[in-house]
């Protein structure tokens, strides 16, 4: 039984082929059509896959962003609270410790100065953190490792570098407990990351923007870089419709409701969750009874997915492209089911002698079908071609750190020649029906 | 003439006349909603930023160890002078952002009175001084410069408040649609009043993206040094030098002029990377993504309205193949050849009428979800014509091949069994 079916399917392949070959002009057309249909939708989807990506997807429904509304109803965006918090509810929110862990983040900019005369001095991309921070978003480390919650409260001159910060100034080695000068400060290293760059890069998202470039080199503890009066090197803002008001010096900012600090929780389980939420709430309730809120509570918990969408990381070019590029998917698809019917019907004849001489509808089916399987095929190998093409072609069309991160791997391969032959095997059900649905008799009759 | 029999024979192909029909639409929603976004980006990206492009450049500049405003607004003073008396510098100012660096810039509320209730107009300001409207290119329209004596200093927790200011036409017109700028006072951030002593020709803020299209021309001018230090609220950057050379001189100046710096004092940061740029690249990069998405937009249109024609051909091939035994007793009964050409011709325009139909509803209803989730402006009507005129010349030049197949079959063919 399997031999007559396998040779069943070498036959029908046969035919296929002989029929292609009868019909050059329209076969190439369909598997052009497919072969430029599906290598636009990979193209596209590698960028959309690698901008749209979960950066921690072990981890990413236990990681959770709060929001607190500092601005109240007369200034927030639409009634939704601010990305990010002011620095008193933010250090309310760590000391109440009512999460297995909480971090406090914002970007800022540090000016690194050499030992040397060789050197030039660096400016260098980091982030105040707290000490939960590597544990939190599992940062692998190289060398050393995180500084301690002691280090926090007594603002130690700590920090940790990447490994590309590391191989600039160390060339590579173990650096563990040298120093190095940031903004005219020795700080001691305490740990040096291995090669880590999430993307989209969430967790400063809010801070700092740029989830696809400006990897961080350096990471220091928050409660210092208060101290050193730091500023955030990234968003600031007080109100999303009137001007700042008047801060006239650093105590003043760190009293203002302006929102600059990017907070996590991490909240292993769903009791968790709704516990914190209760907690949230009750602190902006708290915050109202004192008088500093005159709004009732609006507070906000995301986990990493639904705070990605809140903060469109996304790019918008990323995700019009990928719609663009279905449609013409599925315009292909419409015109491919048009030229199999032509295809299919013209060889009306044949499958009413085939028919005739015992051939059921089944067999068919299956002829039809394979033939459409062996054009999707071809379809796909086209596609893979030409996918790789615009893979090469990606830098002009997205910004280069989008189009760094399209990759083509296997699986996209695989998922290339899968949609093709998919794609056609649907396109040709329909003509296929119609040729299945062709009399014997009437055919031997009538001319043809 | 020719319409009933078309239709006729159209209603026994009622599979494959829907197909096209399909397709033809959706060619036309996905076309004509792409060429307007390949429209709106082009408008964007070529709009001109009103300043001396090709011979402008930028300096960012960093401090390092410096944290007083009096002392780092001497160095400033002493840098403006260095780069001045470069040899190939034109003209230089200190500013705290640059025009199409997407970013930098601040944004002011002005307002006629101070009274909380009056509609603020918003716009984007520049540092600037006597030496701005030279450096940038741009022209002054009416009014006058800014005076060596007005320059303020300005420190990181200070608040902007200047006495006088300059502002762009595009920003005069709106603030005093009916009459002169010059002379009147606004409030700037519900700050003390400012007088508006000059009005400039164009000058782009510095935000080139989609978020401040409608007031990217409404530029104001701030005369002030402003010594960021790194402390205060938000992080500003240091300072950003804008300078102008003489022509053909770039190349020279943009090596020269931070080595000029540095040899000043070297207690300062220049990044090797992205230290000094020219407005040229500024440009190439804050409309790169624009750029990218106006030759994706139309290379899929190019790729679609092909796509579409072959289509055409295929099926029109097909069909003429089934029907050769029925034309040729057309022509057996006397139709010319021009008649049977004719009859494929009108069958096409008429299938590509009920698809431009159908078409211009889809791309309205597509061109209103883009404009709910990505603030795409209305397309206006005359994009769907030209989509749907594209089409019908598409297919009445796609069937034409098939159509003189068709024509060319001859009347013998009637008798003919197979």
């Amino acid at each position: 039984m399997v031999t007559q079916g396998v040779s069943l399917l070498t036959y029908y392949f046969d035919l296929a082929l002989r029929s292609c070959r009868r019909s050059k002009a329209l076969t190439a057309l369909v598997v052009l059509l497919m072969g430029c249909g599906v290598a636009t939708c990979m193209v596209t989807f590698a960028v959309f896959r690698a901008t749209a990506a979960d950066p921690i997807p072990w981890k990413s429904n236990q990681l959770f962003v709060p929001q607190i509304d500092s601005f109240g109803p007369a200034h927030n965006y639409k009634g939704e609270p601010p990305g990010m918090l002011s620095y008193t509810d933010a250090v309310a929110l760590s000391h109440a410790r009512q999460a297995r862990r909480q971090v406090l983040i914002y970007a800022s900019k540090w000016t690194v100065l050499p030992g040397d005369a060789q050197h030039l001095p660096s400016s260098q991309e980091g982030d105040a953190v707290s000490h939960d921070f590597f544990a939190m978003f599992d940062a692998p480390f190289r060398y050393g490792g995180g500084w301690s919650a002691g280090d926090d409260d007594q603002r130690a001159a700590v920090v940790v570098i990447s490994s590309t910060l590391n191989q600039q100034l160390f060339g590579g080695a173990d650096s563990v407990g040298r120093e190095i000068n940031l903004d005219t400060h020795a700080y001691r290293i305490v740990g040096v990351l291995d090669d880590w760059n999430p993307s989209p890069r969430y967790f400063d998202v809010a801070s700092a923007w740029y989830p696809f470039s400006h990897p961080r080199q350096l990471y220091l503890p928050f409660s210092r870089a208060i101290d050193l009066q730091k500023a955030a090197a990234g968003n600031f803002y007080c109100s999303t419709n009137t001007v700042d008001p008047d801060l006239p010096n650093w105590d003043s900012v760190l009293r203002s409701n302006c929102a600059w600090i990017a907070a996590w929780v991490e909240l292993p389980t769903r009791a968790d969750v709704a516990r914190y939420r209760d907690w949230l709430h009750n602190y902006a309730a708290e915050q109202q009874r004192l008088g500093r809120f005159a709004w009732p509570p609006n507070v906000r918990l995301s986990d990493v997915g639904q705070w990605l969408q809140l903060m469109n990381v996304v790019p918008k070019a990323s995700a019009l492209s990928m719609i663009v590029s279905l449609s013409f998917l599925l315009i292909c698809l419409v015109n491919v089911v048009g030229l199999m019917l032509a295809r299919f019907m013209r060889r009306a004849p044949e499958i009413g002698v085939r028919r005739a001489l015992g051939a059921s509808r089944g067999s068919i089916y299956l002829q039809f079908l394979t033939e459409a399987a062996a054009i999707g095929l071809a379809g796909g190998v086209l596609g893979l071609l030409l996918t790789a093409l615009g893979m090469a072609g990606i830098g002009h069309v997205f910004a280069p750190e989008i189009a760094r991160l399209a990759m083509l791997n296997a699986s996209l391969l695989l998922l290339t020649v899968a949609l093709a032959v998919a794609t056609t095997l649907i396109a040709a059900l329909y003509p296929t029906w119609r040729a299945a649905q062709v009399q014997p008799a009437w055919q031997l009759k009538s001319n043809g | 003439m020719q319409i009933r029999p078309i239709l006729a024979a159209l209603r026994r192909h009622k599979m494959a006349t829907l197909l096209i029909v399909l397709q033809i639409a959706l060619t036309l929603a996905v076309v004509s909603n792409a060429l307007f976004i390949v429209k709106t980006r082009v408008v964007h990206l070529s709009r001109p930023s009103g300043t001396d492009e090709a011979h402008l450049f930028v300096i960012n500049n960093q401090w390092i160890g410096q944290s007083d405003t009096p002392h780092i607004d001497a160095q400033m003073r002493t840098d403006l002078a260095t780069l001045r008396s470069l040899p190939g510098v034109r003209d230089a100012f200190a500013s705290q952002a640059y025009p199409l660096e997407e970013g930098g810039g601040g944004l002011v509320r002005i307002k006629h009175r101070v009274e909380r209730t009056t509609k603020a107009q918003l716009g984007l300001s520049y540092f600037a001084d006597e030496h701005a409207i030279d450096t940038f290119g741009t022209a002054l329209v009416a009014g006058r410069n800014f005076r060596a004596d007005e320059i303020g200093s300005l420190g990181p927790y200070d608040k902007v408040v200047p006495v006088v200011i300059i502002i762009t036409r595009d920003l005069a017109n709106k603030l005093f649609p009916d009459g002169a700028a010059v002379g009147q006072r606004v409030y700037l951030n519900d700050a003390s009043p400012s007088t508006i002593i000059g009005v400039v020709d164009r000058l782009q803020g510095s935000y080139a993206g989609s978020s401040t299209r409608s007031i990217d021309e409404d530029t104001v001018l701030v005369p002030a040094r402003y010594a960021s230090t790194g402390d205060g609220a938000a992080f500003a950057g240091g300072v950003v030098y804008l300078v102008r050379t003489q022509p053909g001189q770039l190349e020279a100046v943009l090596r020269s002029a931070p080595a000029a710096l540095v040899a000043q004092n070297r207690m300062r940061l220049i990044s090797p990377e992205n230290g000094v740029v020219t407005l040229a690249q500024a440009r190439t990069k804050a409309y790169a993504t624009d750029r990218g998405v106006a030759i994706m937009m139309g290379a899929v249109c190019v790729l679609l309205l092909l796509a579409t024609a072959g289509g055409i051909v295929g099926l029109s091939s097909f069909w003429v193949s089934q029907r050769r035994r029925s034309i040729g007793v057309r022509r057996a009964l006397g139709a010319t050849r021009g008649d049977i050409l004719r009859y494929f011709q009108t069958e096409n325009a008429l299938i590509v009428g009920i698809g431009v139909v159908l078409g211009v509803a889809l791309g309205i209803a597509a061109n209103l979800s883009l404009m709910t989730h990505y603030e795409l402006p209305r397309m206006p009507l005359w994009v769907l014509g030209v989509g749907a005129l594209l089409l019908w010349l598409l297919g009445q030049l796609a069937v034409f091949g098939p159509a003189r197949r068709a024509a060319a079959v001859p009347p013998v063919e009637a008798t003919r069994s197979v």
